[in-house]
């Protein structure tokens, strides 16, 4: 018998599973529409690489993550794209988000698979991408892509593999039937897991109130170093941090992952998925979803495509419209209310419970605390719920952040045993947010700063530039004084000579105007102009010249700085500065053509 | 289709604070009973009355803050508060004089500091301490001599009359002074078993007041075991108060004697019923240890030192000002940390 540790806290509410373990797990079949969000676990949300009207195959990839975290997403059956639009999504905020939905034609045709029977003898980087491109991202909670998890950290060595087969929360059976039917998979999948992390120790964990798929998973470890492991029934034994305590007697360090302590976890919905991936080539576009609820008649777990509507499973239980109450995605602990049930199935979707009023009742008013310490006695994380609570409610955050609000797990044991029926989860997701924001405001605020130091430090230098500019142009001008006093005295010397050098001089200055077209800002230019200006119409165009140059130069830097606090007048500025180029262009060259024409004439009359 | 829309969970399976209180209250009857049988009609009608006063008190202070009445008065917090002014107050304490700890109790110590959940102080403590101190002969002389009720105990009706006169003090023959004050009184002047030998003390250790104090005792491994109060208080209280009488307390001519500071007055009432007052009480595991001990130190340091005969109120209200202290330095350490963090933040940032 192996040792088994006890976690902190913990409650025994009512499990409500025989609802959904009296029938095999059904085949939810071909629904008229699959909705396929682009985003269906943490990182980033995938792109269409469909278009409209596109005939894809089953299997085919139709979205797919270029940067970043994240995994492709396929069509689950083969069909015509009919649209790529915002849909609403499961989500606990009930928002919409990009959806490819997909006609399905009826043929389930499949694209060309490649499994990799002998994937022992590829890379492990091979086939943690081919897990990759399967699109599997983990199935029990918030669906970190799995060839990432998979892939720890280069200094921590994985020593404990544990297959979680808890799932405490009560009402969910999916990872029950899915072990009581297809244990064989299962130990498939979390031997190539185990192949690529190789591990020392490999467990499946399973809560005591399942005694079926604690023998039925022996039954298929058996000839194999796989443990399975009994656990105490009582909630939340099924949270990664519990569980690893259960198991191992350690704790996951605050802030940091299991890997930390040489333990990883993953769900037996995972497995499986790794295994049809790896074995067959399929990739992750089917999941088993428990529906239930006193609400529908017929409740147990469908195996549905990803994108089934909801309310498609629920008419498939013989959902009682009349009845329904209160619709949960997941757990009645952690679980969330939908306001409809047109949303998709998606990678993590485990649980939909249709309740009626009787079986979840509207919670009591909320009464004051009494310091029962109800609370802490149940908290699995050994936190302090009451006093959490207390700062969440008076916007005490930082205190609240100081008595470690971001350990909390938001299980709901607390809440679950208040007896002032205070919805503490609820504060305590309110002070994360509020914190949150807050931060990002503090880091908006920090970039505005530093943004701000920038522009400072840019004015400063141009400032200096500007004033280094002025000095370099009195001294040019100096130069060009002493120089033209020079050619004059050596063309009173050698008058035979100056035509020549009158006529080398136009191709100086015509050089000049050259340049100056294409750098206006230049200031020899400007002096060059100068120092050659006899001529009576000259002097106008010069002006005009200096005006439409620092018209040009103010406009640049407005341009600037618009650019750097990514103002919207940039576009005008922008037009602005390529007007004046132009009108700076003009001016220098109706210049260079009065002084190429007029300057021998100039020069010879001297 | 409207569906209702909760944050989770969804599923909740508490006893309600009422509940709770309700079972505090049932938890008593044994000692009530006791108090009954060995001291007369005096303790009963004592509890009817103070409850009819902490509600009524209680409904007052409701309507003049403008709460709904009904809400607070059905979570019982009210009548547990009269109940356990009833069982402490003595016997034939003028009706008047325990009204006047009710009251002040609600009304000052509860209602005044914000009502349910927001008293720092125990409102029962506040009331017996306040009525201790303005009445002091009231409260010390009105405690029944021990005797059955169906011996030698006044009856029902004579009770009644005696409460119900406005003089601080009853006719002798009835009353007497507990045992606890006596043996600091007479063993200054008379050996242990001089004193002992007083009627007052009977066969055991303190005639009648040994059951009455079994009897709390037992109502209290009740409440532990419903799960409604911890161990911790109870436990660490009456440790202290066992490690401080054997520490000081080995010559009984000198110092009362262990069984007589576990089992004559307020001892285990305290220890089950009053300092478990979870509003005013320290609240993690380790806090609770260190608030039970404070209390029991006290309560023997008090009694053995001190001028008043029994010192669960006074140890109770001290501790209750060190429970922000006690809970600010106790935290329990979180999972997954190295230790706990203490402090506010910024002083000592984990
Ligand atoms: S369980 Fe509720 S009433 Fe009791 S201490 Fe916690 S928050 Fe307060
Ligand atoms: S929700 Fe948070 S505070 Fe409440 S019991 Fe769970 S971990 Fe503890």
């Amino acid at each position: 018998m192996t040792q088994l540790w006890d976690f902190a806290g913990g409650i025994h509410p009512a499990e409500h599973k025989h609802q959904s373990t009296g029938r095999p797990i059904r085949q939810a079949g071909l629904p008229k529409r699959l909705v396929l969000p682009l985003q269906q676990h943490i990182g980033a949300p995938a792109e269409a690489i469909v278009t409209e009207g596109e005939r894809v195959l089953k299997g085919q990839r139709i979205a797919e993550v270029s940067a970043g975290m994240g995994v492709p997403v396929h069509a689950p059956t083969s069909g015509t794209i009919e649209s790529i639009a915002r849909l609403p999504v499961p989500h606990p905020s009930g928002m919409d988000d990009w959806c490819i939905t997909l006609i399905p034609d009826g043929e389930d045709r499949w694209c060309q698979r490649h499994p990799i029977p002998d994937y022992r003898k590829l890379e492990r980087d091979e086939v943690l991408d081919a897990i990759r491109t399967a699109g599997i991202s983990g199935m029990g909670g918030a669906g970190f892509p799995t060839n990432i998890k998979l892939r720890p950290p280069k200094d921590r060595k994985v020593s404990t593999l544990i297959l979680n087969g808890a799932e405490c929360e009560p009402y969910i059976t999916a990872d029950d039937m899915t072990m009581r039917e297809r244990s064989d998979e299962i130990i498939a999948g979390l031997k190539i897991m185990a192949w690529i992390l190789r591990p020392e120790r490999c467990v499946i964990a399973i809560e005591d109130n399942k005694p079926e798929a604690v023998a039925a998973m022996k039954e298929a470890a058996e000839g194999t170093q796989i443990e399975v492991i009994v656990v105490p029934t009582k909630y939340p034994s099924g949270g990664e941090k519990q569980l690893i305590r259960i198991l191992t007697g350690m704790e996951v360090p605050s802030g940091g992952i299991p890997a930390d302590i040489g333990v990883m976890c993953q769900n037996v919905g995972t497995a499986i998925a790794v295994a049809r991936a790896i074995l067959e080539g399929e990739p992750l576009i089917r999941r088993v979803v428990t529906i239930t609820g006193e609400a529908v008649a017929e409740p147990g777990n469908f195996e549905a495509l990803l994108g089934t509507p909801i309310h498609d499973l629920l008419d498939l239980a013989g959902l009682q419209r009349a009845q329904l109450h209160r619709l949960v995605l997941g757990g009645p602990m952690m679980g969330y209310t939908l306001n409809s049930a047109d949303i998709p199935v998606v990678k993590t979707s485990n649980c939909v419970i249709a309740a009626t009023a009787q079986e979840l009742p509207e919670p009591e008013p909320e009464q004051p605390c009494i310091r029962c310490g109800q609370c802490a006695e149940v908290c699995p994380m050994e936190l302090l719920p009451q006093q959490l609570f207390w700062y969440a409610k008076a916007g005490e955050f930082e205190k609240a952040e100081h008595t470690n609000l971001f350990d909390c797990i938001e299980c709901g044991a607390c809440s679950y045993v208040c007896p002032s029926s205070i919805p503490l989860v609820q504060y305590y997701r309110y002070a994360k947010g509020e914190i949150r924001v807050q931060q990002a405001e503090q880091l908006k605020a920090d970039h505005a700063r530093e943004r701000f130091e920038a522009r400072q430090a840019r004015l400063e230098r141009e400032q200096q530039e500007k004033e280094l500019r002025r000095k370099e142009r009195a001294k040019a001008a100096a130069d060009a004084q002493a120089k033209k006093k020079e050619e004059a005295e050596q063309a009173a010397a050698q008058s035979e000579a100056v035509d020549e050098k009158a006529a080398k001089a136009a191709l100086v200055q015509e050089a000049l105007a050259r340049k100056k077209a294409s750098k206006p800002a230049a200031p020899e230019a400007q002096t060059t102009a100068e120092s050659s200006a006899p001529a009576p119409d000259i002097p106008a165009l010069e002006k005009q010249l200096t005006q439409a140059k620092s018209k040009l130069e103010t406009m640049q830097s407005m341009l600037e700085d618009a650019r750097a606090q990514q103002a919207d007048n940039v576009d005008k500025l922008e037009r602005a500065v390529a007007k004046n180029h132009e009108r700076v262009k003009r001016a220098e060259e109706a210049l260079t053509e009065v002084t190429t024409d007029t300057a021998p004439v100039t020069q010879s009359t001297e | 289709m409207a569906l209702a829309q909760q944050s989770s969970p969804h599923a909740r399976k508490a006893r309600s604070t009422s509940r709770l209180m309700l079972w505090v209250i049932m938890a008593t009857v044994p000692g009530l009973l006791a108090q009954t049988i060995f001291f007369g009609w005096g303790n009963l009608i004592n509890v009817v009355w103070c409850i009819a006063v902490a509600l009524a008190a209680e409904a007052a202070m409701l309507s003049i803050r403008k709460k709904p009445l009904a809400f607070f008065l059905k979570d019982n917090t009210a009548a547990v508060t009269g109940l356990l002014l009833g069982l402490s107050l003595p016997q034939f304490v003028p009706l008047w004089v325990s009204a006047i700890a009710v009251i002040s109790a609600i009304v000052m110590a509860k209602q005044l500091y914000g009502g349910l959940g927001s008293n720092p102080f125990n409102p029962a403590m506040v009331g017996y301490a306040l009525v201790l101190i303005s009445f002091p002969v009231a409260m010390t002389t009105n405690w029944a001599q021990p005797g059955l009720l169906w011996e030698s105990a006044p009856g029902f009706g004579e009770t009644l009359n005696l409460l119900a006169s406005a003089q601080q003090t009853v006719v002798d023959g009835y009353t007497m002074a507990t045992p606890l004050d006596e043996y600091k009184h007479k063993i200054t002047t008379h050996t242990a078993t001089e004193v002992l030998a007083h009627p007052t003390f009977g066969e055991g250790i303190a005639r009648g007041w040994e059951w009455v104090n079994v009897a709390f005792l037992l109502g209290g491994l009740v409440l532990i075991g419903l799960k409604i109060i911890t161990w911790h208080i109870p436990v660490s209280l009456l440790a202290a108060i066992a490690v401080m009488s054997l520490a000081f307390g080995s010559n009984p001519d000198q110092y009362a004697p262990i069984s007589l500071h576990m089992l004559a007055g307020g001892t285990m009432l305290g220890a089950f019923f009053i300092a478990t007052d979870p509003v005013s009480a320290a609240t993690s595991h380790q806090g609770k240890l260190i608030y039970g001990a404070g209390i029991g130190v006290l309560i023997y340091i008090i009694r053995s030192w001190g001028n008043y005969p029994d010192a669960v109120a006074f140890s109770v209200l001290l501790m209750n000002f060190a429970v922000p202290f006690i809970d600010h330095y106790t935290p329990p350490r979180t999972y997954g940390h190295h230790k706990a963090r203490r402090g506010v933040p910024g002083k000592t940032k984990g």
